[in-house]
């Protein structure tokens, strides 16, 4: 069974995440371990397994990047390689300017800075998802490839730069 | 995750932070990242007329082992020649700062920066050779 297929969801990379989380939720409460105190313990084996199996499920479908990889995985693709670190130049160039600006808004106690540095990169990181969506209908999946693995730094930038505004607020 | 003293060292104290001037024909640019974990790097050498590394300079923002591995390196460049730096192996790296297995690829990604950086001063060279 794939993740898709645990939530019931279809498998497209525009997902409903309000689906996502209420199936997750269900899956959840279904196999806590409250309710097989008294079941056998291979029923026991059984759920703990699906919750496990649920909680990746969940981390890898709710973020975008991930989400992407996982369905090229599932086209045989590997898309997040740790021996392949070649990117666009022009891409990386982009991603090390973002995180001076974090770092140095950071240090100057900015909030405003980094408010709308995230509000570029929300808009730059839906974009790539918008073209993802039709990179996926369209069966392009080589482009496809190269948006999920640029949408695994979107993620990670705007991770950053949540952190640094929370830890100035 | 409990890092090795030797990373914990570069971690806090980083050799080399910085940049160098990217249009300067002696410098060299690598600049990489990983997918895996979104983590940038960024490698500057400045390279003599005899080919020999004078200077290294590196950005990352990464983890604690993306970053002890391009402060390492940086110490390392320093008097290689080119090719000798081109010839540097993430074993070695890895093997240095004692990374765990699922660091290795912070490691990597220090392997191919400096490719990167040695491939991009040695296309300048052959540009001003031709120039």
């Amino acid at each position: 069974m794939n993740y898709f297929e645990l939530f019931k969801l279809p498998q497209t990379f525009g997902l409903d995440v309000a689906t996502l989380e209420s199936n997750y939720r269900k899956i959840q409460s279904e196999s806590h371990p409250d309710r097989f105190v008294a079941a056998s313990s291979a029923e026991k084996l059984a759920s703990m397994q699906t919750a496990t199996l649920a909680n990746e499920a969940y981390l890898t479908l709710k973020s975008a990047g991930l989400r992407a990889a996982y369905l090229l995985s599932l086209q045989g693709i590997v898309a997040i390689d740790e021996k392949n670190n070649q990117m666009p130049a022009d891409f990386l160039m982009q991603q090390m300017d973002w995180r001076e600006e974090i770092e140095d808004a950071e240090n100057a106690h900015d909030v405003s800075t980094l408010e709308n540095l995230l509000a570029e990169i929300e808009i730059a990181g839906k974009n790539l998802q918008e073209s993802l969506k039709s990179q996926f209908q369209n069966n392009h999946l080589s482009e496809a490839t190269e948006s999920a693995r640029k949408l695994i730094f979107m993620d990670k930038v705007r991770a950053d730069i949540l952190k640094s505004i929370e830890k100035l607020d | 995750m409990a890092y090795s003293d030797k990373v914990l060292d570069h971690y806090e104290n980083p050799r080399n932070v910085g940049s160098l001037d990217k249009n300067d024909p002696n410098v060299g640019t690598g600049m990489v990242g990983a997918p895996a974990c979104g983590d940038v790097m960024k490698l500057m050498i400045k390279v003599n007329d005899a080919g020999i590394i004078e200077d290294a300079k590196f950005k990352t923002y990464g983890c604690g082992s993306a970053i002890a591995s391009s402060s390492l390196v940086t110490e390392w460049l320093k008097g290689k020649t080119v090719d000798e730096a081109y010839a540097i192996k993430n074993s070695a790296i890895a093997e240095e700062l004692a990374l765990p297995p699922v660091k290795i690829h912070c490691s990597v990604l220090a392997e191919d920066a400096i490719k990167a950086a040695v491939a991009d001063i040695k296309a300048k060279q052959l540009t001003k050779a031709t120039a």
